[in-house]
């Protein structure tokens, strides 16, 4: 192994690390989270019917990540262990996205300035189900740890500026299930590197359902239900509306979705922290 | 331990501790020897669980007492629960590792699920239950015993199927119907004579309820249905659209059916010569 025979600044190093990451970060199409009327959409392109980019981690709490697979595998795979732990030795409401999101964020934080180790390329969000729409909440974890709460959707991998440009004006957090997803396979479209011809069969679709009567709100789409989802005009279910939205603006809630219809401007960060600041 | 022996561990052991030197030297005269005993008074015994298997699904039901000896622990106890989305288990024994025992296996199957991507087989779940109460062996020889019944569906044969168990983790598969707990001889005996390979989903749950009935009206330590309390057993069905707890107004009414008939003639149904 060749030892460095020259002084690289902390600075330089760490920029090297982030500029690794995110290329490996650029080769992954994007992954849309979102909010809908009775919950989190989890949508992005993949053609592979086995190797998931979403997955359930606990009863409200899902996980999608764009990158490396073997990393955000081995992520997925630690989430799961963590969730499971701790319901199993406390009680089932105690697993919090929350906590989750804060784990990741240490593991990715220290993974990322180890200089035995190279960065994480990988992008993820955890996102949790509330009992009411004011309590869902997504996080979007990124390489170096660093953690940012979205209050309405997040989009993660190579174009994601692109495709949330592209969903900041479609998207409605008060919309159906439906609407969301069809306007995030849209928004998808304004990927560069794929989304020219998104079926079914190359998507991937899950839903954190709050209307759900089992405990496990995460249920995975599958191609014929993705089809029956896209394909309807009007959503089968009754749209329900924000109870927030609901009493700052009367009007109703449309397939089409008004920018004024949401209470507070859209992809508002609500809170930014810093790794080592959570 | 003879006088030798005993005037060497006079000088070598260091301790200053009466306690800690007779616990080494004679452990039998301290109090706490005791422990090891069996005492099964510890925890509430969970009593009988019953199963009856047809051609459409699978019916799990318990009954809801607990005793500890002859005092009743607990009136409305749940021994029977669904394991996953297309198994459930019923235990009987030791309460307070049985409840523990499910807890863990329900994380298991779970956690199985989430990581691989894909449920366990249902012969692979059985096995799991097996190998978990094999692990409780040590505790089963102290006295607190833990007995499971496992029913599922088996998505790959499109049958349902029913496993029971021993202490020491031996896994058995059951044909048509079963029943384990204190209650259970009577409980078996009475499936017997009510049992029908052409009975339907809804046939089984009255085939339940008719054999949890039979094993209390014998059996003190199980439970019959408690109309004043609104108290009847928990009924699981597990078919090929999964597994659910059958809600208690429908219990409610199938028991007083029961009552109803046994109230005419209370030995139930004759069986044909």
């Amino acid at each position: 192994m060749s030892q460095p025979t020259f002084y690289v600044s902390p600075e330089q190093q760490v920029k090297d690390r982030a500029e690794f990451a995110r290329a490996g970060i650029a080769k992954g199409r994007s992954v849309v989270v979102a909010r809908y009327a009775d919950g989190i959409v989890c949508i992005g392109e993949n053609r592979s019917k086995s190797l998931h980019k979403i997955s359930e981690i606990y009863d409200r709490i899902g996980f999608a990540a764009v990158g490396r697979y073997n990393e955000f595998e081995n992520l997925r795979v630690a989430g799961i262990r963590h969730a499971d732990v701790r319901g199993y030795a406390y009680d089932r409401r105690d697993v919090t996205g929350r906590m989750l999101a804060g784990a990741y964020a240490q593991l990715l934080g220290a993974i990322f300035s180890s200089v035995m180790e190279k960065p994480y390329e990988v992008e993820m969000v955890v996102a949790e189900v509330g009992p009411t729409p004011e309590k869902d909440e997504i996080y979007r974890l990124s390489f170096d740890g660093s953690i940012t709460d979205e209050a309405e959707f997040a989009v993660i991998g190579g174009a994601s500026e692109a495709v949330g440009d592209a969903l900041r004006g479609t998207h409605s957090s008060t919309s159906s299930a439906a609407d969301c997803v069809r306007a995030a396979i849209q928004a998808l479209g304004a990927d560069p590197r794929g989304g020219t011809d998104l079926t079914p069969d190359s998507l991937e679709v899950a839903l954190l359902d709050r209307t759900r009567p089992q405990v496990r709100k995460f249920r995975r789409l599958t191609p014929e239900q993705i089809a029956d989802m896209i394909r309807e005009p009007e959503p089968t279910k009754p749209t329900r509306r924000r109870k927030a939205a609901a009493t700052a603006a009367p009007e109703a809630a449309s397939a089409t979705p008004a920018p004024e219809s949401t209470p507070k401007p859209v992809r508002k960060r609500r809170a930014s922290t810093e790794q080592s600041g959570d | 331990m003879n006088t030798d022996e005993m005037t060497r561990a006079f000088l070598a052991d260091p301790t200053s501790s009466f306690t800690r030197f007779v616990g080494r030297t004679s452990p039998d005269l301290l109090p706490s020897a005791a422990a090891g005993r069996p005492n099964q008074d510890l925890s509430p015994t969970a009593t009988t669980i019953v199963a009856v298997a047809t051609s459409d699904g699978v019916v799990l039901a318990g009954d809801r007492r607990a005793t500890m000896g002859s005092m009743i622990a607990q009136r409305d106890i749940q021994k029977v629960f669904t394991a996953d989305d297309y198994s459930a288990i019923g235990i009987a024994g030791s309460a307070g590792l049985a409840i523990d025992v499910v807890k863990l296996f329900r994380v298991e199957l779970e956690h199985y699920e989430k990581i691989e991507g894909a449920p366990l087989t249902l012969d692979g779940k059985a096995n799991r239950l097996a190998s978990m109460i094999r692990g409780n062996l040590g505790m089963a020889l102290q006295g607190f015993i833990v007995i499971p019944l496992f029913v599922g569906w088996d998505a790959d044969h499109g049958r349902a199927r029913i496993f029971s168990y021993d202490a020491t983790g031996g896994c058995y598969e059951e044909t048509g119907y079963h029943a384990v707990g204190s209650g259970s001889l009577f409980a078996r005996g009475s499936l017997k004579k009510l049992y029908s390979p052409a009975a339907d989903i809804h046939d089984a749950v009255v085939m339940c309820i008719q054999a949890l009935f039979d094993a209390a009206d014998d059996d003190s330590a199980t439970g019959g249905p408690d109309v004043a309390r609104n108290i009847y057993p928990v009924v699981v069905r597990v078919t090929a659209q999964g597994a659910t707890q059958i809600p208690e107004a429908e219990i409610a009414e199938v028991t007083r059916g029961v009552l109803a008939s046994r109230s005419i003639r209370p030995d139930g149904p004759e069986a044909r010569l």
